[in-house]
Parts: C-alpha cells; structure tokens; sequence
C-alpha cells in the first residue's frame, strides 16, 4: 500500500454525523408532518440559497475527513515499509500545490515578490559581487512568469476571464442536465419547465439554488485557476498560502459546530423527556442539574474545563501517536465541553413540551391502555418533539463557529497548531500592527467565516418558519 | 415581597454549593494538585521535591475531603475541599500565583470593568429597542426588510471582527481616540470611547431582531386595536402601549445580565487593555492561574443568580398583575 488509513476519532463522528443525516432524512419522509415543513424550507428562496452555500463548505470539511499518511520513499529495496508522521486527509492530496509550495515569509495576495526588503548578492556584468536591498522574487508565487514579471496583470486578467467562461459552461451544463431529469420527472417538457423555473414555481425553489451555484462558480472559479501558479490570498509569518489555511479551517468550524450537537442532544432529549415526563423527585434533580450547570457563565465553565483537560494532555503525551491525534483529541473534548455547557436550554424547552404533551387526550388514552412508559416516550413523545430539536440544531451551529473563534483567541480554544478561523484571526491580529499593514489573511478569514455563518443563519431562519407550528400558520 | 426574596435567596444556596462542587470537581479531581504542580513547573524542574514545595506553598497539600490525622473540627475544614472551595462562600478566595490576594484584586478591577460594561449596556439597550421599534413602526416596508437583513448580516460577524475593524478604522486610520490603555478619573473618557461603541454595534445584529419579533407580537394584540380604535396615532400606540407591554419579555432577558457586568467582556478588554476583571480572567487562563479561574466562576454564578433574582424583582414594576405571594 502507498498510504495507511488514519481515522481520527473526529472523523467517526463526521461520518456518523452523515450517517444521521441520512437516516433523519428517511425519517422525515416518512412522517407526514416534518415531510410538509421540509418541503416549506424547500421553497423558500433564502433558505434554499444558503443551503447550496453550506453544501459547499460541508464537502470541503467532508473530503478533509478522510485522513492517511503517505508512505515514505525508502532508499534501499527490502527495508520495513515507514509511513509519514504527517497525516494527510484527502483534501490535501487533492491541493497538494498549495500545501507544499511555501514562500519564506509574507507575500500580498498575487504577488511576484516578498512583502518585505531583503539584502541579497547581485552578480555584476563584470563579475564583482554586490549587496542589494530589494524584494525579493517569489520562488512560487507567478514562478512561470520567469523573468517577465511585467507579464502578470495581463496574464490574471487573461486566466480570470479563461475561469468565468469555464464557469458559465459549467452552469450550463448543470441547468441543462437539471432541467431535463426535472421535466422527466414532472412528465413534461423541457421548456415548460424552464418557464415554472424562472418564474419560481416548481414545489423547491431550484432557481434560487441554480443561482446560488452560478454566483459560486463565477466566484470560486477565478480563485482555483488563479490558485494554480499564484498565492491567491497571500502568504502568512511563515509563507502558507492563506487559501490553504481557509479550506483547512471549514472543516474545524464544522466539527466544532456540528459535532458539540451530537454531544448536547442526547443530554438534553433524555433528561428532557425524563423530567417532563415522570415529573416529581426525577424533575426536581434534573432541574437543580440545569440551573446549577446554566448559572455557571459559559465562558468561564469552558476556560475552567480545558484548563484542565489541558493538564490531561500534557501529562499523558503517550497517548498520542502523531501530534495531529493530539490536536483531533483537543478538538474532540472541546466539542465536548461546548455541548456539556450548552444542553440546558434546550433541556428546559423539551421539559416544558413535555410536561405540555403528557397531559393530552392520547398520551392519557395510552396510559390507560397499559403502554409502557419507554413505548409512549418512544412512539408518542418524541416524534412531537422533533421539531424543536432540529430548529435548535440549525440554530446553534452559527453560534458555535462564532464561539470557535472567540474562545481560540482567549487560548481556550483548539490546538494551536490545528488550522481554525479562530487561530487565523489570532496570529493575524499582530499584523495589523505592522507599517504596512498585512491585511490579506484577515480579510480573507473574514470573509469565508462571514459567508458560512451568513449561510448557516439564513438556513436556520428558514428551518425555524417551516418547523414552528406558531409560526407556520402565519406565513 | 421580602419573605418572597428570603425564599428565593434560600433556594440559590443549594445551586451554589452545586458549583462550588463542581469547579472542586474540575480542578481537584479530575486532575490531582500534582499533575497541576507538573504542568506549572514545566517537564524539566520536575522533582518530588519541587512539587512537594510547590503544593505546600499554595496549601494543596492537604487531603481532599476527610483529614485523618487533624483533630475535633480539623478532620473536615484542615482539607483542601474546606480549605479551597468552601472558604469561597465568605469571599476569601485565596492568592494567585503573584501572591496577590485574589479578592482584593478583584474589588481593584470592578471599576473599570464597570465603567465599559454599563455604558454599553445602556446605551445598547436605547439603541438596540429604539432601531426595533424604527423597523416595526415601518413594518412590511422594504426598510424593515432590509432593517432585518442587515440584523442577520451583522449577527454573522465575529465579535473578533468588530473590535479589529473598530480598532483599526478609528485608532489607526482617522487617529481619532488612542488603540488601547485605561487612566482613572476624567480622562478615562477617550479610552472608553470606542469600546462602549464597538460594543453596542457588535450586540444590535442579535438583540434588534429579537426585540422587533417581541413588538410584532404585541402590535397583533386586542389593546392594540382598540387603542387605534380610539384614534390613537401609531406613534403614541407604539410608545404608550406595544412599548411598555414588550418591556416583560424584554426584561427577563435583559436584567439577568445586569449584574453580570461586573464581570466585563473578556474580548474588549483584552483587546483595549483595560485593566478589568475580563482581562484578569484571559491573563489568569494564559498563565493557567488555576485559583483565579476557580474563583472567576464561583464569582460569575454568584452575580448570574443574583441577577435571576432581580429579574423577578423588576417583573413588579413592569407588570402590576404579578404578585409575590
């Protein structure tokens, strides 16, 4: 083999995070009343919009959660097969230029030279040697350019406009191909599909998504030709391409904002349901266990805590094989604590459904017929309160992404050594400083940070209309 | 009212005890005070003798719960839970690792926290409420759509970068008012500036949604109707009724953090250097000064049910129909 599969734990529970996906989503369809408000979040515009957006950033994290580690060239014939200590996931084979090819320090986005003046020996015509204090020429940054540096301007502009045609030829061919499997499934054809299509019509808002994807493509299409011979983002401290760090943090806003759910749910659907359902000494001990939890401001119940599973860490450092295991494993427990501190609100809202539910006709009916209290919990109390549940899981990934950046700049956060929004903003931060200002890596995390959260909200508002029975009714 | 107050006070003793068990919990069991000593002496000093002095010296050598060898009362308070964890119920909190002693350091940096948190807060308030009330009065218009995109769009942005933007716009290009630093007295005023700004545009996005959603509630109510029955103009209708009445659940939200303002913002004044207790709190979790975190939180949910409290207080205020009995 020329690689040896890693799975890091936090891929598990990616995977298994895509395995619920999916079995929510045969769930759903199966159940009349989420199928209905699903289908209410498929026609709304923004909503649609924001998940192809979040689509995007999610099989950039997914193709970041297949992780090996290459196998080392071996000199001689015969010896013990030796893996890399570093190990890669497949989005970095696939970006492996933009890995490996690494400026000395920094460089504006585009650039041909470095940011700053170096002195360096110039060969004379004569043949004495020289100092000169220049900028000096990048060794990857617009390298095919040779000499010709000139040239640059005219080759972006030329290579920009090469993208949007590729792109507009892409979006074509997905409208197309779209359209035809739509009007083979409506049984009709292609061009009355295409008229409901503009007019936004059909039962999912598919105009709002092809737009969204021709926005993207328009965009994101300049940015990976152009990422072939240039640093489209720049360079930081020590020469990473900046576009490199930003695929690399989607996948740890992910985690952090999808995995802490998996953490938070069962918490707060168990004890939740408990406490509503048998009432008395169980209610009053969940409740004295939420607000005890809840009164402890979050911040310092997180700093508290991995402070602590920091001294974990260091004082066991045989546990860990590669230091990117210790960077998941940090990662892995501050998920953990995020969702132990963040379960009691939605505890106490599926308490109070609960307690709503349990005194209805047919939970009593069930009651009286002999069900068992796991069967009624089972069948007849939780399905009433999905709802619920999914709109806080949308509306709590934005806010943990958020939470991310502010708590890796408080040192509370991940490893600093595993590539996060929050670590980018934090080692950018001392270069606004700087006389001239190094702005690139800021701008660019503010920017895709912006653009994932924007998204993620925007979902979120569309979910909670269509799932809210007091707000269904209205719109 | 007051026997109300006395039972409510009484109910926050058992929450308290639940934290200081659980920071104890955190801080002492999880991790003994010699894997504490190993990780504040650094791998290469590591010697028994070293962590040994290193305990003494902060008084963690004590057993944990139950001290065999002290005598009458000695068995229960000669230990570390006593010692460290309950000694926090009358405001002794210990020493940090300067040797500082932590409460009276903490009452030395309650001023100028207080003086970023309130007027934020304040001035948050009025101009969160008063850009709601702006988008419900043009309710339906595209101003209050795009009022309402533009909440989304700002909720989006992180904290982070408001103060760098704030930071950068307003110290570094127009040279208006200094970066960071803190003088007391009067002339405190151009360093607080900027941060009380940043800090009320950072908190609009969220709050201003929240509270348009409340007053859209209240404007589909009967009173409103009959109010404009009455020839009420929308104005006098939203001030004079949909105002107050919203006042309720906006309250419940708002005055639980009141007291939390002592506390500061960790952000702002690490970033404007302000020597508040939100700084004392970042320097303490980068120095890993595990006292001074341990008695943050005890602090921080003494000030958090203090403020639960209060909550239910100002509902008499706001909402006459409520009743302690």
């Amino acid at each position: 083999m020329t690689f040896l599969p890693v799975i890091l734990w936090s891929d598990v529970l990616i995977w298994l995070l895509v395995l619920a996906a999916i079995v929510l989503g045969v769930l759903s369809s199966r159940n009349p009343p989420l199928r209905a408000a699903w289908q209410r979040v498929g026609r709304s515009r923004p909503g649609m919009a924001a998940a192809t957006v979040l689509m995007a950033f999610v099989l950039v994290g997914l193709l970041d959660s297949l992780h090996y580690r290459p196998r080392l060239e071996s000199r001689e014939a015969g010896q013990p097969v030796a893996y890399s200590v570093e190990v890669l996931s497949l989005l970095d084979a696939m970006v492996t230029p933009l890995r490996t090819r690494s400026e000395k320090t920094y460089s504006q986005p585009l650039a041909t030279r470095a940011y700053t003046k170096e002195a360096f020996d110039v060969r004379d015509a004569d043949g004495s040697l020289r100092q000169v204090r220049d900028f000096p020429r990048l060794k990857f940054g617009g390298a095919h350019l040779g000499d010709d540096e000139a040239r640059r301007d005219d080759d972006i502009v030329k290579r920009v406009l090469a993208a949007e045609a590729l792109a507009c030829a892409i979006l074509a061919g997905i409208a197309l191909g779209g359209s035809y499997l739509l009007a083979r499934r409506h049984a009709c054809s292609a061009r009355q599909i295409w008229s409901a299509l503009w007019r936004g019509e059909l039962s999912v808002a598919w105009h709002a998504v092809l737009a969204t994807l021709g926005l993207l493509l328009l965009l994101l299409m300049p940015l990976a030709v152009l990422s072939v011979d240039y640093h489209v983002f720049g360079t930081d401290k020590v020469g990473q391409d900046v576009l490199y760090q930003i695929l690399k943090s989607v996948r740890t806003a992910l985690v952090i904002g999808l995995v802490t759910t998996l953490v938070m749910l069962p918490l707060s659907i168990l004890l939740g349901i408990l406490a509503g359902y048998f009432r008395g000494w169980v209610d009053d001990l969940i409740q004295y266990l939420y607000t005890t939890l809840s009164s402890i401001p979050g911040v310092l119940l997180i700093a508290a805590a991995v402070l602590m599973m920091q001294v974990i860490i260091d004082t066991h450092p045989q546990w860990f094989a590669t230091a990117a295991e210790r960077a998941d494993l940090r990662l892995l427990a501050l998920c953990f604590i995020l969702g132990v501190t963040s379960w009691t609100g939605l505890c106490r809202l599926l308490r109070g459904e609960t307690l709503k539910l349990r005194e209805l006709e047919y939970i009593q009916a069930a009651q009286a017929f002999g069900v068992s209290d796991l069967r009624i919990i089972l069948r007849h109390i939780l399905p009433n309160l999905m709802h619920i549940v999914i709109i806080a899981l949308v509306m709590d990934f934005s806010s943990l992404v958020l939470a991310e950046a502010v708590l890796s700049y408080v040192g509370i956060g991940v490893d600093p050594t595993m590539i996060s929004f929050g670590t980018m903003i934090n080692n950018a931060r001392m270069e606004m400083a700087r006389e001239p200002m190094v702005w690139w890596s800021l701008a660019a995390a503010f920017v895709f940070m912006f653009t994932l959260v924007l998204a993620a909200n925007l979902l979120a508002d569309a979910v909670r209309d269509a799932f809210d029975p007091r707000l269904a009714g209205s719109s | 009212m007051l026997a109300y107050l006395l039972r409510r006070s009484l109910y926050a003793i058992p929450i308290l005890i639940g934290v200081n068990l659980i920071t104890f919990a955190l801080f002492f069991v999880v991790n003994s005070p010699d894997d504490m000593a190993r990780m504040q002496l650094g791998v290469k000093r590591v010697t028994p003798e070293a962590i040994a002095k290193w305990k003494v010296e902060r008084g963690y050598d004590k057993p944990l719960f139950f001290n065999a060898q002290a005598e009458g009362v000695g068995v229960l308070t000669d230990t570390i839970l006593f010692a460290k964890s309950a000694r926090m119920f009358v405001g002794d909190f210990g020493r940090a690792e300067d040797g500082r002693d932590i409460a009276r350091e903490i009452t030395t940096r309650m001023g100028p926290s207080l003086a970023i948190a309130l007027p934020t807060f304040i001035l948050g308030l009025y101009v969160t409420v008063s850009f709601a009330l702006l988008l419900t009065f043009f309710r339906g218009s595209y101003l209050d759509i795009w009022g309402v995109v533009l909440c989304v769009a700002l909720m989006s942005i992180s904290g982070l970068f408001y103060i760098i933007g704030g930071q950068f716009l307003i110290s570094k290009l127009w040279r208006l008012v200094p970066i960071s630093g803190y003088s007391g007295g009067l002339d405190a005023w151009k360093f607080l500036i900027l941060p009380v700004l940043i800090g009320v545009i950072s908190g609009i996005g969220s709050s201003a949604r929240w509270y348009r959603t409340i007053f859209l509630e209240e404007i589909g109510r009967d009173y409103v109707r009959t109010a404009r029955a009455k020839g009420l103009s929308e104005v006098a209708v939203l001030f004079r009724h949909v105002l107050r009445n919203a006042m309720i659940p906006i309250l419940t939200g708002v005055v639980v953090v009141i007291p939390l303002l002592f506390m500061g913002s960790l952000l702002t004044e690490s970033f404007f250097g302000i020597p508040g207790l939100g700084s004392y709190t970042i320097d303490a979790i980068n120095a890993q000064d595990f006292a001074v975190v341990r008695a943050m939180v005890f602090i921080g949910s003494v000030l958090y049910i203090a403020g639960l409290m209060l909550t239910d207080i100002s509902y008499t205020f706001v909402d006459p129909r409520i009743r302690f009995e």
